[in-house]
C-alpha cells in the first residue's frame, strides 16, 4: 500500500515536473557555421577558440541553462555551407545558427534560418545585401557591414594628404564592395586600379610594376587570408617600401605571425582600419585578449572578437527570457537594445541590426614581447552607420 | 601611362612566371606522354615541395639546404605514390586515372593540414637574394632573377638527359614501344618509376622556389595545376619542347593580360564597362587561348609524335 | 536473364528508398532527410546526363557542372527580374544549356582523348569566371532567388513535399529517357562509336553529329539539374559551375558504375551519404574519403553497381 503511494506521487512529480519547469529549455543549442578545412581553416579555429572562451566566461551557462554549440565546416563553399545550415536547423534543432565567415555563404544559408524562425547572428560576412535589401528581424551582426572599414580608410587617407593612390584588390564581391567603399570617402585621385583574379592568384608582379610605373602617394590593398602574406612580400620585394601601404581585413592577428616568422619587416608601421583591435581599452575586451592569450598562447584576431561577441549576445537573450527559448519577441527586444558585454564596449543597432560603431586606424608594432600585433593610433568614426541601412525597410522602434 | 621599361618589365615577369610553369609542366608532360597517365596529384607533389623546403628552412636557417632538402623529399613521396597507387593505373582508362589521382589530392591536402595546421608558412629570403638587380634600367627582384636562371637551367639539363643519355633514350623507347623495351631485357618498370620520380622532384623544386614570393598553404597545387594542364595541352602531351613554349607563352600572355588589358579595353570602351571587362577577360584569357589552339590544332602546337 | 538480379535490386531499393525517404523524415520529425534525398536526386539528374556521354559516349568531359550551372543561373537570374512563372523559366533553362552545349560541344569535339578532358574543363573555367565577374548577378555572392518558379497552382515548388516528389517524377523520367535512348539506334550508334570510331565512319555513319546530338541532349538535362537546384537551395552561385562540381559529378558516375544507366542515381546517393557520414565523423574526413576513392578505382571497377553484378556477369 504504502508502496502504491510511492509510485504515485513519483509518478505525479513526473507528470508535473515537466510542466512545471516547461518554461525554461534543457539546452541552448547554437549552431557555428565557419570555415575549419584548408587554408581558410586558420579563420575559422581562431573564432570556434573565441567561443570557447566566451563559454568559459559564461560557466558554460546561459541563465543557468546549460549551452551546446556545434560547429560545421563550410568548406568556403555556399552549397556545403547551406546544406550544414539545413543540418543544424532541421536535425539538429538547434536555437540559433551563428558564425558565417563569408558574403557568399551566408547569403546560400540565410533562407534556411529564416523560414525555420530561428535567429541568425552573423560573426563576420558583412555583406551590403543583408545589410540592405535583405535585412529581417531575426538576423543580427556582430561584426560590420563591409564598405565601413575602407570608408574610414578613406577619410585616413584624405586627413593624410594622399592626392593619389594605387589600389590592387581581388576580383570578386567583397573585393569591389572595399574599392566602392573607399571610393566613397576618399577624395584624391585613384592613380591605378588592379582587380586581381581570386581566388587563385599569389603572383603580383604585374600589378606591382604597374604600381611602381604610377609613382603613387600610397597604395591600399585588400587579401584576406594567405594572400596577404604573399602580397606584402612581394611589395617588399619589388622595392616599393617607400610607397605607404594602407589596408583593411588583410593584416590581422592570423596574418602577423606569419609574416613575422618570414621577417616582412615592410609590414611594421603601416596603417589598416577596423571596429576593434587586441589593444582595445574596454574592460571586456581586455578580459577576452587576456584569457585568449593565456588558453591558446597567440592573439585573437577581429574574427575572434566578433565570436566571442556572437555568443554574448545570445547570452544576453537567453537571460531576457529566462531560459524560454519559445519568447523570441523578448530575446529579439533584448538583443535589438546590445546590452551585453561587447568587446567594442557599447554601442547600438541600426535599424538593420547592424551595429552602430566607431571606426579606428590601427598601426602595426611590435608589443612589449616582440610579437608584431596592431596598436589603436585614432578614432576615426565615432557611431559610424552603414550606408545600406537606409535600404533596409525595418524602422528602428527601440 | 604605358612606357616600354614597363612593358620589359612585364616581360620579364611573364617570363619568371613561364620559367616556373615550366618546372610543372615538364615533370606532368613527360608522366603523361610517356606513362598515358593522367596525374591531377602533380600540384600535390608542388605543394610538398613547398611545405618540405619551408620546414627545413626553419630548421636550418638556411633557404638553400631546405631548397635542396625538398628535391630527394619529393622524389622519394614521388616514388612511394607511384609504386603504391599508379603503377596499377597505367592499363587503366584516362577517368580511372583521373579519380584515383583526386583521391591523391584529398588525400593529400588533408595529410597537410593535419601535420602543419591549416595556418600555411612563410619562408625568408636569404640576404643576398633579397635585393635588386638593374636589369635594362629596370630594378628587378634578385631573387625573381634567380627563379628564371634555375629554370632555364632545369631546361637545359632535361633536354641533355632526354637526348643525350642512356635513361633519356630508354624514355623515349619505353614510350614508343614498352613491350619492345621490355623484350630486350630492360627493366621499363624500373624507368617508369624513376621518371615519376624525376617529375616529382621538378614539382618539388617549383614549388620549393615559390615559398619565398608567394606562402605556402593547402590547395596551392589545385591553383596551379589547372594552369599547368593547358600548358601542355597547348604545347602537346609528351613534349618537353612543347610544355617550354607553352609555359613561356601562357606565363607572357597571362601577365600582359592581367598588366594591360584593362587600360586597352579603356581605348574602346567607356570606362565603366572597361572596368569590369578588363579583369573578366584577362581572367579567361588563357583558356580562350587554349580553346583556340586546340580548335585549330586538336593534337596541341607539338604533338609529340613529331617533335 | 533474371530481372532480380543484384543489381536491379539496389536500383530498385534506391527508388523506394528515395519514395518513402518523407515519410521517414516525417516520423522522425528531421526534415533534414527530406533536403537531403532531393538534393541527392537532384544531383543524380547531373550525374545521370554525364553518364550519357560519358558512359556510352566515351566523352569524358571535365566541365559537365556548367550545365548545372547555367540552368540554375537563368532561373535565378529570370527571378531577379521578376519573371517568376515556372512556364517560362524551366524551357528557358533547357533552351540556354542546349545552346551552350551545343557551341561546347562543337568546339571540343573536334579533339580526343585527354585533349577532350581539358577543353571542356577550359570552356567551364570560362564560364566560371565569367560567372565571378557578373557583378550585376551578385559576382561570386551569386543571387539570392527570392520566389520558387510559379506554376499557376498546379505544382507548389515552394511546398518542401511536393516539389520532393516533383524532382522524384523528373527523375524517373530521366531515367526512363536515358534508358530508351540507349537502347534505341541513336544509342547503338553512340556506343558503337565509343569502341571504334573509324569503323562507324567508315560504314557511313555522321559519327560527329550523333555525338553532338548526345553532348547536347546530356547538357539540357544537366540544365534541368540547375533549373531544380536553384529551386531547392534558393540561391545560385559561379561556385555550382566550378571545376571541381565537374568533378563531384565524374566521381558520382564511377561510383555508382559508368555506362549501367541507373549507376549514377546509385553513385549520387553513395557519395552523398559518404560525405555526411564522413564529415560527421571527423574534420579531416577528406584523409579517408581520399584513400577511399582510390580503392574504388582498384579495386571495384564498375563502382557499385558493376561491384555487384560482377557474379552474374554484368553487361559492363
Amino acid at each position: 500500500m504504502r508502496k502504491a503511494a510511492i509510485c504515485m506521487v513519483s509518478a505525479l512529480a513526473l507528470l508535473a515536473a515537466p510542466q512545471a519547469f516547461a518554461a525554461k529549455a534543457e539546452k541552448v543549442k547554437i549552431g557555428f557555421v565557419t570555415t575549419l578545412s584548408g587554408g581558410p581553416g586558420v579563420i575559422g579555429k581562431d573564432m570556434r577558440q573565441s567561443v570557447e572562451i566566451a563559454l568559459d566566461h559564461l560557466g558554460g551557462k546561459m541563465a543557468g541553462v546549460p549551452v551546446e554549440v556545434i560547429f560545421e565546416d563550410d568548406q568556403v563553399k555556399p552549397e556545403v555551407g547551406k546544406q550544414k545550415t539545413e543540418k543544424l536547423v532541421h536535425k539538429d534543432k538547434v536555437d540559433f545558427v551563428s558564425g558565417f565567415i563569408w558574403s557568399h555563404v551566408v547569403l546560400a544559408a540565410r533562407k534556411t534560418v529564416v523560414d525555420a524562425g530561428k535567429f541568425l547572428i552573423i560573426s563576420n560576412a558583412g555583406t551590403s545585401q543583408i545589410a540592405g535589401r535583405l535585412c529581417h528581424e531575426n538576423i543580427f551582426s556582430t561584426a560590420w557591414q563591409n564598405d565601413q572599414v575602407p570608408m574610414a580608410m578613406g577619410e585616413v587617407l584624405n586627413k593624410r594628404g594622399v592626392k593619389s593612390l594605387y589600389v590592387v584588390a581581388p576580383n570578386y564581391a567583397a573585393g569591389r564592395d572595399m574599392v566602392n567603399g573607399l571610393s566613397r570617402t576618399f577624395k584624391g585621385k585613384i592613380a591605378g586600379k588592379d582587380m586581381t583574379k581570386w581566388p587563385d592568384q599569389t603572383d603580383f608582379s604585374a600589378e606591382l610594376a604597374k604600381a611602381r610605373a604610377a609613382k603613387p602617394d600610397g597604395v591600399f590593398i585588400f587579401y584576406p587570408g594567405a594572400h596577404t602574406n604573399a602580397f606584402i612580400r612581394q611589395y617588399s620585394q619589388a622595392g616599393m617600401t617607400r610607397t605607404p601601404l594602407y589596408s583593411v581585413f588583410s593584416i590581422d592577428s592570423l596574418s602577423l605571425p606569419r609574416l613575422q616568422e618570414a621577417n616582412t619587416t615592410a609590414v611594421l608601421g603601416t596603417y589598416n582600419t577596423q571596429f576593434w583591435s587586441p589593444d582595445m581599452d574596454t574592460e571586456t575586451s581586455r578580459k577576452f585578449v587576456a584569457d585568449y592569450k593565456k588558453k591558446f598562447k597567440s592573439y585573437p584576431s577581429h574574427y575572434g572578437a566578433q565570436s566571442y561577441d556572437s555568443i554574448m549576445l545570445i547570452a544576453s537573450a537567453v537571460e531576457a527570457a529566462g531560459g524560454d527559448l519559445s519568447k523570441m519577441d523578448a530575446m529579439r527586444d533584448r538583443m535589438r537594445k546590445a546590452d551585453f558585454p561587447s568587446v567594442r564596449g557599447k554601442f547600438t543597432y541600426g535599424n538593420n541590426q547592424f551595429p552602430i560603431q566607431d571606426f579606428f586606424l590601427r598601426e602595426v608594432v611590435k608589443d612589449a614581447d616582440g610579437n608584431w600585433t596592431t596598436k589603436i593610433v585614432q578614432k576615426i568614426y565615432e557611431k559610424h552607420q552603414d550606408p545600406f541601412a537606409e535600404k533596409c525597410k525595418m524602422k528602428k522602434t527601440w | 601611362m604605358v612606357t616600354w621599361t614597363l612593358v620589359f618589365e612585364q616581360l620579364l615577369n611573364g617570363v619568371q612566371f613561364g620559367v616556373l610553369l615550366f618546372l610543372l609542366a615538364a615533370g606532368l608532360t613527360l608522366i603523361f606522354g610517356i606513362m598515358d597517365l593522367m596525374n591531377l596529384a602533380h600540384g600535390s607533389l608542388y605543394m610538398l615541395g613547398a611545405y618540405i623546403a619551408a620546414t627545413v628552412t626553419h630548421w636550418t636557417d638556411s633557404f638553400l639546404i631546405g631548397l635542396v632538402a625538398a628535391l630527394p623529399a619529393t622524389l622519394v613521396i614521388g616514388i612511394v605514390v607511384e609504386v603504391l597507387v599508379l603503377r596499377a593505373l597505367y592499363r587503366r582508362g584516362h577517368l580511372d586515372q583521373v579519380l584515383a589521382t583526386f583521391g591523391l589530392i584529398l588525400f593529400f591536402n588533408e595529410s597537410v593540414r593535419l601535420i602543419w595546421g591549416p595556418a600555411g608558412i612563410q619562408v625568408p629570403l636569404p640576404d643576398f637574394l633579397n635585393g635588386s638587380v638593374d636589369l635594362f634600367g629596370v630594378p628587378y627582384p634578385m631573387y625573381r632573377v634567380t627563379v628564371i636562371v634555375a629554370g632555364l637551367a632545369v631546361a637545359g639539363f632535361l633536354y641533355w638527359l632526354v637526348v643525350k643519355t642512356r635513361l633519356g633514350m630508354l624514355i623515349r623507347a619505353g614510350a614508343s614501344n614498352r613491350e619492345m623495351v621490355a623484350a630486350l631485357g630492360i627493366d621499363i618498370k624500373l624507368v617508369f618509376t624513376l621518371v615519376f620520380g624525376l617529375g616529382a622532384a621538378l614539382a618539388g623544386l617549383a614549388g620549393a622556389l615559390v615559398g619565398p614570393i608567394r606562402s605556402v598553404g593547402i590547395g596551392m597545387g589545385e591553383n596551379v595545376l589547372i594552369l599547368t594542364l593547358v600548358v601542355i595541352v597547348i604545347g602537346g602531351i609528351g613534349s618537353i619542347r612543347g610544355a617550354f613554349v607553352g609555359a613561356l607563352l601562357i606565363g607572357v600572355i597571362e601577365i600582359l593580360g592581367r598588366a594591360f588589358l584593362s587600360t586597352l579595353f579603356e581605348l574602346v570602351l567607356p570606362s565603366n564597362a572597361a572596368e569590369t571587362a578588363g579583369p573578366a577577360v584577362a581572367s579567361m584569357l588563357i583558356y580562350i587561348l587554349m580553346a583556340g589552339v586546340l580548335f585549330f590544332r586538336p593534337q596541341g602546337l607539338f604533338p609529340a609524335r613529331t617533335g | 536473364m533474371a530481372l532480380l538480379n543484384a543489381r536491379n535490386l539496389v536500383v530498385l531499393a534506391t527508388f523506394a528508398l528515395l519514395a518513402l525517404a518523407p515519410a521517414y523524415a516525417a516520423w522522425v520529425e528531421t526534415p533534414f532527410y527530406l533536403d537531403l534525398g532531393r538534393r541527392m536526386m537532384i544531383l543524380a539528374i547531373g550525374a545521370l546526363s554525364l553518364n550519357l556521354i560519358m558512359g556510352f559516349g566515351g566523352m569524358i568531359s571535365f566541365g559537365h557542372a556548367v550545365y548545372i550551372g547555367i540552368g540554375a543561373y537563368t532561373v535565378g537570374i529570370c527571378a531577379f527580374h521578376e519573371v517568376t512563372s515556372g512556364f517560362v523559366q524551366w524551357p528557358l533553362a533547357l533552351a540556354i544549356s542546349a545552346a551552350v552545349a551545343l557551341v561546347f560541344g562543337v568546339i571540343s569535339l573536334r579533339t580526343r582523348g585527354v585533349y577532350f578532358i581539358m577543353i571542356t574543363l577550359a570552356l567551364a573555367q570560362m564560364t566560371f569566371y565569367l560567372g565571378i565577374s557578373l557583378d550585376q548577378y551578385g559576382g561570386d555572392d551569386g543571387l539570392t532567388v527570392y520566389a520558387p518558379s510559379d506554376f499557376a497552382g498546379l505544382i507548389d515548388v515552394d511546398d518542401d513535399l511536393s516539389f520532393y516528389y516533383v524532382v522524384f517524377v523528373l527523375l524517373a523520367l530521366c531515367l526512363w529517357f536515358s534508358q530508351r535512348l540507349i537502347r534505341s539506334r541513336f544509342g547503338m550508334v553512340l556506343q558503337g562509336a565509343r569502341q571504334n570510331e573509324g569503323r562507324m565512319e567508315a560504314i557511313g555513319v555522321p559519327v560527329f553529329r550523333y555525338k553532338l546530338t548526345a553532348f547536347v541532349i546530356a547538357g539540357t538535362m544537366a540544365g534541368l539539374a540547375g533549373a531544380l537546384l536553384a529551386n531547392h537551395t534558393d540561391f545560385v552561385n559561379p561556385e555550382m559551375a566550378h571545376w571541381t562540381r565537374s568533378g563531384d559529378l565524374i566521381i558520382m558516375v564511377l561510383l555508382g558504375g559508368m555506362g549501367s544507366i541507373a549507376g549514377p542515381i546509385v553513385g549520387a546517393a553513395a557519395f552523398l551519404l559518404l560525405e555526411e557520414l564522413l564529415s560527421g565523423v571527423t574534420e579531416y574526413w577528406q584523409v579517408i574519403f581520399g584513400p577511399f576513392l582510390i580503392l574504388v578505382v582498384l579495386y571495384a571497377r564498375g563502382g557499385i553497381l558493376g561491384f555487384l553484378s560482377r557474379k552474374d556477369g554484368g553487361d559492363g
